[in-house]
């Protein structure tokens, strides 16, 4: 599976997840009242310069999570130009980019053990209306490890598909696809009781 | 509680799936990202309250780091993109599209759950992504909607997709329907 996280250690893997979490809530935040072009052109050029800093592997790792920006751009680039206001669509580009570079830096960074103790954290007051973070994170890891068997499934119906019809498989795959999940989590139910289910005490 | 908690987490990762599956062509030769249609099904499938949290749970988990969302995107990136609208759209959108099912239950199955699906799955869901594609584009909403427009066609498509797919399931499985349960 492609990974989000960076291909190298970097110095901010030591950092507190929650603070970069809360650093870049304030940030994206602040970047939304911020309305001068000269600006903006400072803080994306100063969120480059820390992509560039851990070094070229980061840096590139880091511009192709970027692509998924570039139909807005040309989009809001084109029209802008179009009704001749050049300067607010640069704005507007330029702010929008350094957020989402802000963002993908944290994610970057951060380690997935990391991030779901700030899950936790964030959740905590939730358990005074009836959450339950064990069943929370117990149903996170079940969706990590579910999702590649899923696939290996999938792909073995589109394998059969394949065997028996000279044309590409087609929507109809989704049904046996979906009633192979619905089949999974009976199972999967079942093996949750078997082992005490979510009543029982924690023994850690 | 078992039960609930392995569904929620199953359809996650099946809206997972439908995203990293090659995309899936349409009668017509169009090719489809499946994963909106995994929403509607959600909702569809599951109903309301299970259909929203197990959205909500891979939303979460787009959010925390992981490549889920079509085309390998996540992170929290996506969360301050232009489209965000749209993800923050998608539990509601689910929680909708089961309602519907959930309350309207003279009508064909596969008849209810395609035009929930409409309702919830995409009108909903374009209420949402088009106020966030405003707000973060500073375009009006006219000149939004106008932007996603090119989309609703396919969507279109997926919601009776999910319609049929749901009417299928409820003959293979009948008790797997959640949002029908008691209705064989």
């Amino acid at each position: 599976m492609i990974s989000l996280t960076s291909p190298i250690r970097t110095r901010a893997h030591d950092w507190p997840a929650g603070v970069k979490f809360a650093g870049l809530c304030v940030a994206t935040l602040a970047l939304f009242f911020i309305e001068d072009v000269a600006v903006n052109l400072a803080i994306f050029a100063a969120v480059m310069m820390l992509y560039v800093l851990p070094g070229a592997v980061f840096f590139l790792a880091g511009l192709r999570q970027l692509r998924i920006l570039w139909p807005f751009i040309l989009v809001v680039l084109v029209w802008h130009i179009w009704v001749g206001e050049a300067e607010a669509g640069l704005v507007i580009v330029l702010r929008l980019s350094s957020a989402v570079a802000l963002a993908n830096l944290v994610t970057m960074t951060t380690r997935l053990t990391d991030m779901i103790g700030v899950v936790r954290r964030i959740c905590a007051p939730l358990t005074w209306f009836g959450l339950r973070t064990n069943v929370l994170e117990l149903a996170i890891a079940l969706v990590i490890r579910l999702t590649p068997v899923l696939l290996i499934k999938g792909r073995q119906l589109s394998e059969s598909w394949r065997a028996r019809s000279h044309r590409r498989s087609t929507w109809r795959i989704i049904l046996p696809f979906t009633i192979l999940a619905l089949d999974d989590a009976d199972h999967v139910a079942e093996a949750l009781r078997a082992r005490g289910g979510f009543n029982t005490k924690e023994t850690s | 509680m078992e039960k609930n908690v392995a569904l929620i987490a199953l359809f996650a990762a099946l809206i997972a799936a439908l995203g990293l599956i090659p995309k899936i062509t349409l009668a017509f030769g169009v090719p489809i990202t499946a994963q909106s249609l995994g929403v509607m099904l959600c909702g569809t499938v599951l109903g309301s309250k299970r259909g929203g949290l197990a959205v909500s749970l891979f939303l979460l988990l787009v959010a925390i780091g992981l490549p889920l969302l079509s085309g390998g995107r996540g992170g929290l990136g996506v969360f301050v993109s232009p489209s965000v609208g749209f993800l923050i759209g998608w539990p509601i959108a689910a929680f909708v599209t089961g309602l519907i099912v959930e309350k309207w239950r003279k009508v064909n199955l596969a008849l209810v759950a395609g035009i929930a699906s409409v309702i919830g799955g995409i009108m909903v869901m374009y209420v949402f992504g088009i106020v966030g594609l405003s707000i973060f584009l500073e375009k009006t909403l006219v000149e939004s909607a106008a932007l996603v427009a090119v989309f609703v066609p396919g969507d279109i498509l997926k919601a009776a997709i999910a319609g049929m797919l749901t009417s299928a399931l409820a003959k293979a499985r009948p008790a797997s329907v959640l949002s029908r349960a008691d209705v064989v």
